[in-house]
Parts: C-alpha cells; sequence; structure tokens
C-alpha cells in the first residue's frame, strides 16, 4: 500500500523519469517513519490512513490551479526528513529574542504553551482559565482532542479541498496543541502559543521537517484571543503547519498568527476555521519570514449571522515568495466575510494570492468582500493577484477588488515637496500602507508585528531609494 | 531678505510645451497675484517649479538667492525654501500629518521637540477640528479642510516662498478669511517673512490676500504685468482680451 510505485501511479500525469525522482525525494516520508511517531492510538491510527492516502495521491505541480505560480515544483523533499526525536527533557531553552520580544509584548495573558520542532514541550495555563473548563493540552492528553481534530477540516467537501501536502501533514502529524472554550467562558487575556522550529538548525542543504498543528474550539457564546508566533532557525527547515478553529454559535474568537521563519525555510501551511451561527472569527496573519511561505486559509460561515474577518499583511525580500490561497465559503443565510490581504515585495521577492469567494445555495443575503493589495517596490519584485467567485445563490453581496503596482508617485511628490527626501517618503508611505491593517490587528500583538514590519520597511525601502 | 527668480521658463507635459517663456521675479514678503483663464497654464507653472512627476522644465532658470532649483529633486527644492501649495492636496493614507512634518524638520536639522504644540496652536489659529493633525494626510478631509491643512504645513515648515495655487477653491467665505490671514501673517511677520505666488482664477482671494502685484498669465507667459488695480480691471472685463485657443491642458 505504501509502496513507492503506489505513491506515484503510473495513470499520474508525470513523466516516468519526473515520477522516479520525486519517488526518491520523498523517500524520507516513508510509512515506517510515519508510524514510529509516538501519541494516543487514535492520532496513529489516523496517521496512517493518512499515509495511505498521500500514497494514492499524486504530488502537485504548478499546473494545477491551487499551486499556480507556486515554487512547489522547486521543493526538493530529498533535502528534508521528517524530525522524529522529541526534543529533550529538562531545563527550559532558552528562547530566542525575538521570541522572547513577542511573549514580552503580549503582556498579560491566560495561558502559553511552548512547541519545539512542532511538539507541544511546555504548557501552562492560568488557574483561573483552568477552573473555569478551558483546557489548554497536548492533543494526545486533551479529552475531546480526538473528536475535535479534523472536524474543521471536514466541513470543506469541495473536492479540490485536499491534496497530497494536506495529507502529507497529516501523516507526519506532531502531537498538537489543543484549545477548547466550554459554552459561555470568556478570556480576557489572551491564550499566547509559541513555536521554535529548529532554532539551532544552521546547515542550509538540508534539515528537518516539522509538523506542528494547533486546535481552538470555541463552545457557544465563549471568546478568546489566541496569538501564534511561528520561529524557525536559518537552515533549510521545511514546515507544514496545520491550525483547525472551530467557533461555536455566537462564539469570539480573535486568532493571530505571527510568521517569522528564517529565510531558508519552507512552510506549506493550511489554515481551516469555521464559524457557526452569529459567530464571529478573527483572524489575522503576519507573513514576514521564510524563504517560500505558502499559508492556504479555507474559512467557513456555516450558521444564520456567522462573520469572519481575514486579515494578512505580508513583507518580501530577498528571494522570499509569499503564496497565499484562501477561500470564504459561505454556508448559511446572513452571513459577512470581509477579508483585506495586503503585502510589499522588494528586492526578487514573489507575492501570489488567489482568492476564491464561494456562495452556497441558501446563503441569501450573504455579503463577502475581498481585498488584495501588493506594493511592487522593485524591478526585481512580482505579484500575482487572481480573485474568483463561485455563486450559487441570487440573493447575495460580493465584491473584490485586486491591485498590483509600485508606490504611488504623487504621493511620494507630496511628501517630497514638503522637504522629506525620498527614501523616507517611501518608508512613510508605506507604514502608512501597512497602517490600516495594522489599526485591525489584535492590541496584543500589533506592537510585535509594527516593530517588525517597521525594521524590515527600512530594509525594503533602503532597496527601492 | 530673499530673491525667488524666474527666468525665460519653458516647459510642460510630456512634450507639449505649456510654458513658453516665464519671467518673474519676487522678493521676501511680497506678494504676487497670477491671474488668467483656465487653461492658461497657471497650475502647470506651479508643478514644473515644484517638480511634480510627468511635468518637465524645458529652458530657463529657477532660483532662490541665486541656488538653482532646476534639476534637484523635489525635496532639496523644499528645502531650499521652495512650499508648493496644491489645489488638489494629495491623500497619504495611514501617513499622519504629524509625522510627515516631523520627517520634514528632521531632514532640514531642525528641532521637532515642540511641534505637537505648534501644531495644535496652528490648527487652533486655522480652525481646524482638533485631532485633525493625527488623521492621516488628507483622507477623508474636505475641500476646506484640505486646504487649511496645506496652510498649516505652511506655517509650521517656515519656507522662504510659497506657490499657492488656487488656494480659494473649496473655500467657503470664513475658511478663506483664516487661511488668507494665516498666509498675509507668514508675510509679515515670518522668520524669513513669506513671499507668495498666488495663482488664482478669480478675484475672490485678492479681497482676502494683498498683493504687491498682479500678473495676467496667458497662453504659458505672462502677457501683462501691474499693480493690485489690475485685479479689479480683470474683474470687470474678464480675461477675454487675453483668451488663449480652446483645448489647451486644464488650468
Amino acid at each position: 500500500m505504501a509502496g513507492a510505485s503506489g505513491l506515484f501511479p503510473r495513470s499520474s500525469r508525470r513523466s516516468w523519469h519526473a515520477l522516479s525522482r520525486l519517488e526518491r525525494q520523498a523517500a524520507a516520508f516513508s510509512a515506517e517513519a510515519s508510524q514510529a511517531l509516538g501519541g494516543a492510538s487514535w492520532q496513529r491510527d489516523r496517521r496512517r490512513a493518512a499515509f495511505d492516502r498521500y500514497a494514492a495521491s499524486s504530488w502537485p505541480g504548478p499546473d494545477e490551479e491551487a499551486w499556480r505560480y507556486s515554487r512547489i515544483d522547486q521543493l526538493d523533499l530529498s533535502r528534508f526528513e521528517p524530525s522524529g526525536s522529541p526534543a529533550p527533557k529538562g531545563a527550559l531553552p532558552l528562547l530566542p529574542a525575538l521570541a522572547h520580544a513577542f511573549v514580552d509584548r503580549v503582556g498579560e495573558r491566560a495561558g502559553l504553551a511552548l512547541t519545539i520542532d512542532g511538539r507541544p514541550y511546555e504548557i501552562d495555563l492560568a488557574e483561573e482559565a483552568s477552573r473555569s473548563g478551558v483546557q489548554l493540552a497536548r492533543a494526545s492528553s486533551h479529552p475531546e482532542a480526538a473528536e475535535l481534530s479534523g472536524r474543521a477540516r471536514a466541513s470543506f467537501t469541495a473536492p479540490d479541498s485536499i491534496d497530497a501536502t494536506d495529507e502529507l501533514a497529516e501523516a507526519f502529524s506532531s502531537d498538537g496543541t489543543v484549545l477548547s472554550v466550554p459554552a459561555g467562558v470568556a478570556l480576557s487575556a489572551p491564550i499566547v502559543i509559541v513555536n521554535l522550529l529548529g532554532a539551532d538548525h544552521q546547515d542550509t542543504s538540508s534539515g528537518p521537517a516539522f509538523f506542528p498543528r494547533t486546535l481552538v474550539s470555541l463552545g457557544e457564546g465563549s471568546s478568546v484571543t489566541v496569538v501564534e508566533l511561528y520561529f524557525s532557525g536559518d537552515g533549510a527547515i521545511l514546515v507544514l503547519p496545520v491550525t483547525e478553529l472551530e467557533v461555536g454559535p455566537a462564539a469570539r474568537l480573535s486568532y493571530s498568527a505571527v510568521q517569522q521563519l528564517g529565510r531558508a525555510t519552507w512552510q506549506i501551511g493550511r489554515n481551516w476555521s469555521r464559524a457557526g451561527r452569529d459567530a464571529h472569527l478573527k483572524s489575522f496573519t503576519a507573513s514576514l519570514g521564510g524563504h517560500y511561505a505558502r499559508t492556504r486559509t479555507d474559512s467557513r460561515l456555516e450558521g444564520r449571522g456567522g462573520s469572519a474577518e481575514l486579515l494578512a499583511a505580508y513583507l518580501g525580500d530577498g528571494d522570499q515568495m509569499h503564496d497565499f490561497r484562501t477561500l470564504q465559503e459561505h454556508d448559511a443565510p446572513s452571513t459577512t466575510s470581509d477579508l483585506v490581504f495586503k503585502g510589499a515585495v522588494g528586492g526578487r521577492a514573489r507575492a501570489v494570492y488567489t482568492g476564491l469567494i464561494r456562495m452556497r445555495r441558501g446563503a441569501r443575503g450573504a455579503n463577502a468582500f475581498q481585498t488584495n493589495r501588493n506594493l511592487v517596490l522593485s524591478q526585481g519584485a512580482s505579484a500575482y493577484s487572481v480573485p474568483n467567485l463561485d455563486i450559487e445563490e441570487n440573493d447575495v453581496r460580493c465584491s473584490h477588488a485586486s491591485a498590483v503596482g509600485p508606490i504611488d508617485s504623487e504621493q511620494r511628490f507630496y511628501l517630497q515637496s514638503r522637504g522629506i527626501p525620498a527614501e523616507v517618503a517611501e518608508r512613510l508611505i508605506l507604514l502608512g500602507y501597512f497602517e490600516e491593517l495594522l489599526g485591525r490587528a489584535e492590541p496584543a500583538v500589533r506592537d510585535h508585528i509594527a516593530a517588525a514590519a517597521r525594521s524590515r520597511l527600512h530594509a525594503l525601502a533602503e532597496v527601492v531609494a | 531678505m530673499s530673491l525667488f527668480s524666474i527666468k525665460g521658463l519653458r516647459g510642460g507635459v510630456a512634450g507639449h510645451e505649456l510654458l513658453k517663456g516665464v519671467d518673474l521675479e519676487l522678493r521676501s514678503g511680497e506678494l504676487h497675484a497670477v491671474m488668467g483663464p483656465n487653461g492658461s497654464g497657471k497650475s502647470t507653472l506651479a508643478h514644473v517649479l515644484m517638480g511634480r512627476p510627468g511635468y518637465e522644465a524645458t529652458a530657463g532658470s529657477v532660483t532662490i538667492d541665486g541656488v538653482e532649483l532646476l534639476g534637484l529633486p523635489v525635496d532639496e527644492r523644499a528645502r531650499a525654501g521652495l512650499f508648493l501649495g496644491l489645489q488638489y492636496p494629495i491623500e497619504v493614507p495611514g501617513v499622519p500629518v504629524v509625522e510627515a512634518l516631523r520627517e520634514a524638520l528632521v531632514a532640514s536639522g531642525r528641532p521637532t521637540i515642540s511641534l505637537a504644540e505648534e501644531m495644535e496652536a496652528e490648527a487652533t489659529r486655522l480652525g481646524m477640528a482638533p485631532g485633525l493633525v493625527n488623521r492621516p494626510m488628507n483622507v477623508d478631509l474636505s475641500g476646506g479642510e484640505k486646504k487649511r491643512n496645506e496652510t498649516l504645513q505652511l506655517a509650521i515648515l517656515r519656507p522662504r516662498f510659497a506657490v499657492l495655487d488656487e488656494l480659494d477653491s473649496g473655500l467657503d467665505v470664513d475658511a478663506l478669511r483664516q487661511v488668507s490671514r494665516r498666509v498675509e501673517e507668514a508675510r509679515r511677520d515670518g522668520e524669513p517673512a513669506l513671499g507668495v505666488l498666488a495663482i488664482t482664477h478669480y478675484r475672490r482671494l485678492l479681497r482676502e490676500l494683498r498683493p504687491d502685484a498682479v500678473h495676467v498669465f496667458s497662453e504659458g507667459r505672462i502677457v501683462r504685468s501691474g499693480g493690485p488695480e489690475l485685479a479689479s480691471e480683470l474683474e470687470e472685463t474678464g480675461y477675454v482680451a487675453y483668451r488663449n485657443e480652446p483645448g489647451d491642458e486644464g488650468s
């Protein structure tokens, strides 16, 4: 079942030569390696089943819509192998300065989960939260994890919603971090999750693959803020993070992910979310690091009056690529989604955004907004922006706006006419461009993102000038 | 005492020569009005002087105290002492007025320590809504608020010379009075005393500002110069005598 010939069957469109190359590449991601991962029996069962599906599927290529313009064909899996042994127990490792700054800036918190190399290492929950029934735990020890895990993912039924990379992530999934909040419980301080991935790994030719997972489930009428940091070392690292968010009826979740991966890291990330009746999800992604940083975000509104605010800011320079695929699925009446993804690319960096608004039959009175804007700061940089609509219901409102372009020369002229040098004017305009988004970011992470963005923008603006 | 000198200035937009030899001299504390029909090239003059993208000078010279401005980047022209008040001020999303002015002062090597208080005082003098200076530059402002905001920047930056393009457009009577009064104060008490080139289509502005000289602009050049009485004459006779061919650029 897991044999190499099954992994890339001959019926695949790929040539035999390509197949054998990919087979060799994926050798380290074997059934044996998958099964050697520990955890609860349900976790092992799911890995085994996912591995079978992975082995039976074909690896995606840039000819597929979901991977168009991506770097999937440059991803050399043979450089990576699944990270096996858990981090050694003992004294808490020294947090990188950046992770320290992140936690410091959050300030007061209701809980902290530290994961190392994709596995929860230390979890700490405030007593008050714990008493109210909130649980922040390893998936293997969380009583509801087996039931909750995979549920958001399974709510997306379109045939193209899963591919081999998702099955690979599932087949090698780590023992994730699970946060559950019972009905009616509101946490005023945020839950902080810090993911350190190969923090000391320096070798840029080959390295570990990590499979961190975060699951957040909110009961009816509950409310919580989750802020998450992804940090990796400077060496070659592959990370396939999976996030599942479930927002129960009338619950409110603010989820922020700050991605500050190393510049030789490949990320293929997946974010599944579903929101029920009158629920509200706010999701903010700051994508700053990585060599190739892909996040596919699937948001589903499945209860009347549910709403989602999907925000992302990204900055690329050097040879970075940020790759975003989004789905706003409306499957209930009077639902609202508002997506704003804004980025800037300089150097030889690339940005890809493709977004789909899907209005299911019955989503009467639904509203969907989608905005993607890209500032292209250098000749060598580029951005693709492709919005799409799929509408099965008449009584809906959809709007999308997409833009790719340089810094507005009129704005620069205006600031320069006040005596501001061109490079300073461009930095101001860049900061201003992100200000709208930062203003909507969760206060607990706003300062951190603003500081990180500001230091990057200095570099970007210098390249421009 | 500073001197702003324009000599034989030619230029325009992408190969179209709209300025056909402009000569003008302006000293500190003076206010000259440039009046003319729509399409005469008045606004082009303002844009060429400041170096707006898309506009170019093809011949001539523009100096402040002997320093040639043509060929300099826009910000260096500004730091040499030139200010442009735009007819349609440009919105810069996410950039608060106070941040822009702070950077402008820093670039000129001037202190910023009392900037916030100075801006507050200027805003009050100009009748601006409180908090406006912390809002993004010109975003969601009414026409009148934008002109007040331009004038506030002028007051803070204290340039030697200001080219004010249709300062009165979009202003109601009260706003026009406040803005004009502030400009007159800068002329009288400014250090340095501000020299003003006020570009306007209507005489309305000149009831609030007191010009030392009036220049009639037509077809890309100054065709007549005189004292303040020329403005009154223009109001009676209109620009018919100076009308250029239709189909030229907008004002």
